[in-house]
């Protein structure tokens, strides 16, 4: 095992249009298994960040507890970042939020995290429409203490031990839809090709943007029958390729139309997807729940963009919050002075 | 029998029904005392309910000045038949009776050492409306009436209260100050008013609350006003008696004060959040990012934040908590108040963490100590408790008027700027303490493209915030948030110590809204040739001032309102005094405030016989009025 990361770069490292290599998103050495879902993911935002220009420290990243809550440390070391307490990232997430409104916030949960101890943070992150892309990274168990079940299994899913899971699962992605939440994606940490679009597309909605990543856990839950599995999730990924194109690029690909559909996001960037089913409507949340369950009934888990609703208010809007950031403001804006006081205790007499 | 006599000095009672509109009126009849220039002190003591259980409003009436509870009940207002047996048996001998005689009072009820006073609420309001939602509103206007009949309040003063109160309802003010003219005449007509008990205009000049031109107003709303001017942003919370109102009032001074002139917008936020512990985790993302944010609750949603606290104390995260007080333990009596979360608060997470409490004892100090609490979070880097309690911040004191220094600017505490980082040096080490006071520099998110970045966490860490299970950095870490704490000391507020006019071995510490009725206690006492130097605490940890005290009395009468005697095992476990010996508690938590009368018993028992308990049994009547 490593525990010095190289400093060496290629000199002719690609770099992107604000002069920076990947490396300047990259983070710390993961001390993750070898083979973790996870790293893969970490790897998807670098790439993902690094495609769409972001300056590292315009970024927040919060997390709550667990595997997956740890990966901030492996990823854009030039941001700040807050490993919170356990299933309580979204309250942090959303306070951070509401006193900087121009930062972009990236949360990383796992399903513990998110299905068990923070389920009802996360539907409420989801209602209030929270400006932030919040990925699951997604493996059916608790790998930080050795592979107890999660809420994410599947029914019928055994686990290392053997054990059969006899509890209903709890799809994060079918019910944040179901609450409210107006981007929700699901993916394959296996699959960068989907993904880093994904994430791109999650970063550019603004609003709350669900990514539940199937990623899977190689020491605990990474066996035959695992429904969470690499082996499983190569099998029964009924993938929707997802293509990404950043605000003022020229579309030149053609595709058939028939099978594909174009989003123009908020900030003017397209998403193009790649239907496996004509008839689903991603802009319907109905259909998207739909969609969902008939690939899950036959065993399949149906990946791509799932649901995005354009044009919803985010938290702020709702709030009616200034646009300036709050935490910019000082006395001059903010403490209205001795003589209102003045009127105050007079009112008080 | 003799009724009792007295000028501007009594304590009165109303017995209503919840849900009924007699808060509104029995408020009208304070705020007129009030106006009359009279100290007072009326205090609500209502059900967890909405509608139809028995609810008191409690008003001294002290020429003295004495704003804590006394104990016993002169004139008792009987609008309520549910409570009418205990209403009765709860007035003290010689006083007197209001009640409705639409119905004669049943004989059982007749005590031939009280003065009754019936009059027919239900019939004139019978005769007079025929709408039901009047009937019921206008009685409490009515009983107003007669009072002022009754106790001589000046009827001009009760007008134009209803002129305040209608302002903007102008149709409304007619019909109600015909309701107080019915009750007025009522009681003119039938008896010989003013009775032996009633008011005469003074000049609110009282040795305990001193010479100034005092506000009447509720600890919640002072408190909320504190964070508006302080600077909050970002106020996240979950509704909880007796804390609601902090917030109600925080959005409603934000709503007319924080409207951004250009733009319409809101310089604000105000999140209901789902629960106690995310609203706590609110405050604690928006401080990390550089806002100054709060969260206002009562004990059960402080236990439920103690993670979170526990997380603000290590990580290091400014926080803001009022804290209002109710009696527990668990649910407990939620509309009741006590000071029984001091142990919790001062202690609140697992592991070694110890908490900055502040104790405010009139809305002045609500609104001085929350303005002063963003300044210490910020500037220590910790949570800061703001210790309220039901009685303070939910009931109308008199206090000093608010003030606020045009000078004043906000203590940000240790925050590198983008200027500071490019003109460091050395690297940036979010936990190094380079001033030797305990306290790391921080920065905002985003500050500078390639400087200042780092991550923050709720496990151990070097100084530069890099994690780590390396012994040594642990323990120097953990020491230097000791370092931290003690830096505390000199920055919180000192002790208030009071030194009696004889040299005394005795001495009594108290805080928050126990400093009311101690300080009557201490003079009843005086009185008697018991003589207390006095020390009222407003902050832990505890300075030099609070452990000196100590050492310079050799019996310390510990008075606070919990059963445990909290405050006293705080002080036992955080001054070096070896005291066990020396504080004696005396201790209130039935749920209401601690009358002045029973801390000068407790403590009249201890020098005379050596033991605060009263030796003799007293009747249930007498244990209610105590």
């Amino acid at each position: 095992m490593t525990f010095v990361k190289p400093a060496f770069r290629h000199p002719d490292a690609p770099i992107n249009e604000l002069g920076r290599s990947r490396q300047d998103y990259e983070g710390g050495l993961s001390t993750l298994c070898a083979g973790c879902g996870h790293d893969s993911v970490s790897a998807a935002i670098i790439d993902a960040c690094f495609e769409l220009n972001i300056e590292p420290h315009k970024v927040a990243k919060l997390s709550g507890i667990g595997c997956s809550s740890k990966t901030p440390a492996y990823f854009l070391s030039g941001s700040h970042s807050f490993n919170s307490v356990h299933g309580r990232m979204p309250s942090v997430a959303t306070g951070a939020n509401l006193a900087n409104r121009d930062l972009i916030y990236i949360g990383i949960s796992g399903d513990g995290d998110t299905a068990s101890i923070g389920l009802g943070q996360f539907a409420h992150v989801v209602r209030r429409n929270l400006n932030m892309t919040y990925i699951v990274e997604n493996n059916g168990c608790y790998g930080l203490t050795k592979g107890q079940d999660s809420a994410t299994m599947d029914t019928g899913s055994p686990n290392k031990k053997g054990d059969i899971n006899m509890y209903s699962p709890i799809d994060l992605a079918r019910l944040a839809i179901e609450i409210g939440a107006t981007f929700v994606g699901r993916s394959f940490s296996g699959d960068k090709q989907q993904l880093i679009p994904l994430i791109k597309a999650a970063i550019s909605h603004r609003g709350f943007a669900l990514l539940d990543v199937v990623s899977p856990c190689v020491t605990f839950n990474n066996h035959t029958e695992s429904t969470k599995s690499y082996e499983h999730m190569r099998s029964a990924n009924t993938d929707m390729p997802v293509d990404f194109v950043p605000m003022r690029q020229e579309i030149t690909a053609t595709y058939d139309s028939g099978a594909t559909c174009e989003v123009c996001m908020h900030d003017g960037s397209v998403v193009r997807l790649y239907k496996q089913d004509n008839d689903y409507d991603i802009e319907d949340r109905q259909s998207a729940l739909e969609a969902t369950s008939h690939y899950a009934k036959e065993g399949k888990i149906l990946t791509g963009l799932l649901y995005i609703q354009r044009d919803s208010e985010e938290l702020h809007d709702v709030l009616d919050t200034a646009r300036r950031p709050l935490n910019s403001m000082n006395e001059l804006q903010l403490c209205p002075g001795p003589r209102f006081l003045d009127s105050i205790n007079a009112g008080l007499r | 029998m003799q009724a009792k006599q007295s000028v501007n000095d009594f304590v009165i009672k109303f017995a209503n029904v919840n849900g009924t509109g007699s808060a509104s009126a029995n408020s009208m009849f304070a705020k007129a005392i009030f106006r009359m220039g009279i100290p007072v002190s009326p205090r609500n003591i209502f059900p967890s309910n909405i509608q139809g259980m028995p609810t008191w409003y409690e008003v001294r009436v002290s020429q003295d000045g004495y704003l804590g509870r006394r104990g016993g009940i002169d004139i008792m207002v009987s609008v309520n038949p549910q409570s009418i047996k205990r209403d009765v048996a709860e007035v003290e001998s010689g006083g007197y009776f209001i009640y409705d005689s639409t119905k004669p009072l049943d004989l059982r009820l007749i005590r031939d050492d009280i003065t009754y006073f019936g009059i027919p609420f239900t019939d004139i309001c019978l005769r007079e409306y025929t709408d039901a939602r009047q009937r019921l509103l206008f009685k409490n206007v009515i009983y107003v009436g007669a009072l002022s009949a009754l106790l001589n309040i000046d009827f001009n003063v009760l007008k134009d209260l209803v002129a305040d109160q209608f302002k903007g309802k102008e149709k409304l003010i007619t019909p109600n100050i015909y309701a107080l003219e019915l009750g007025y005449q009522y009681a003119v007509t039938h008896f010989d008013c003013p009775i032996g008990i009633h008011l005469e205009r003074g000049h609110k000049l009282a040795k305990h609350i001193e010479d100034f031109d005092n506000i009447l107003m509720d600890g919640n709303t002072a408190a909320a006003l504190g964070a508006v001017y302080a600077g909050a942003t970002v106020a996240a919370w979950y509704p909880i008696t007796p804390s609601t109102s902090v917030v109600d009032a925080f959005d409603k001074y934000c709503r007319r004060l924080r409207i951004d002139p250009g733009t319409g917008k809101k310089n604000y936020a105000i999140i209901q959040a789902e629960d106690e512990l995310s609203a706590l985790g609110m405050v604690i993302g928006a401080n990390w990012n550089g806002a100054r944010a709060f969260t206002a609750t009562s004990g059960p949603g402080v236990s439920l934040m103690s993670e979170f606290l526990g997380l603000a104390y290590f990580a290091e995260v400014p926080t803001v908590l009022i804290d209002v007080q109710r009696a527990g333990p668990s649910t407990g009596m939620p509309t009741r108040t006590q000071q029984s979360d001091v142990l919790m608060a001062a202690y609140a997470s697992h592991g070694d963490t110890k908490h900055v409490l502040l104790f405010p004892a009139t809305p002045a100090e609500c609104f001085s100590m929350t303005v002063e609490a963003f300044d210490l979070a910020e500037r220590l880097q910790t949570p800061i408790i703001i210790m309220s309690d039901l009685d303070l911040g939910m009931n109308e004191w008199m206090s000093p008027p608010l003030e606020f220094d045009a000078d004043f600017k906000y203590d940000r505490g240790k925050v590198l700027s983008a200027a500071d980082l490019d003109n460091m040096e050395e690297r940036f080490g979010r936990y190094k303490d380079v001033d030797g006071d305990g306290i790391p520099y921080r920065t905002y998110p985003g500050v500078h493209p390639d400087k200042g970045a780092y991550f923050t966490r709720g496990t151990s860490r070097d100084e530069y915030a890099a994690y780590t299970e390396d012994g040594d950095e642990y323990v120097r870490n953990m020491d230097r948030l000791l370092r931290k704490f003690e830096t505390a000391k000199g920055l919180v507020p000192e002790p208030k110590i009071k030194q009696s006019e004889m040299e005394t071995r005795y001495g009594a510490v108290f805080f928050g809204t126990t400093a009311s009725p101690a300080y009557e206690a201490i003079e009843i006492l005086e009185k008697e040739g018991i003589d207390l130097d006095t020390m009222r605490i407003r902050s832990f940890p505890f300075n030099h001032e609070v452990e000196q005290f100590i050492r310079e009395h050799d019996r310390i009468f510990v008075i606070e309102q919990n059963r445990d005697g909290q405050m006293r095992r705080l002080m036992l476990n955080e001054t070096s005094v070896p005291a066990k010996e020396k504080f004696i508690p005396i201790l209130e938590y039935n749920g209401l405030p601690v009358t002045a009368r029973k801390i000068a018993g407790m403590i009249r028992n201890y020098v005379t016989h050596g033991n605060v308990t009263p030796l003799t049994r007293r009747t249930a009547a007498e244990e209610i009025s105590a």
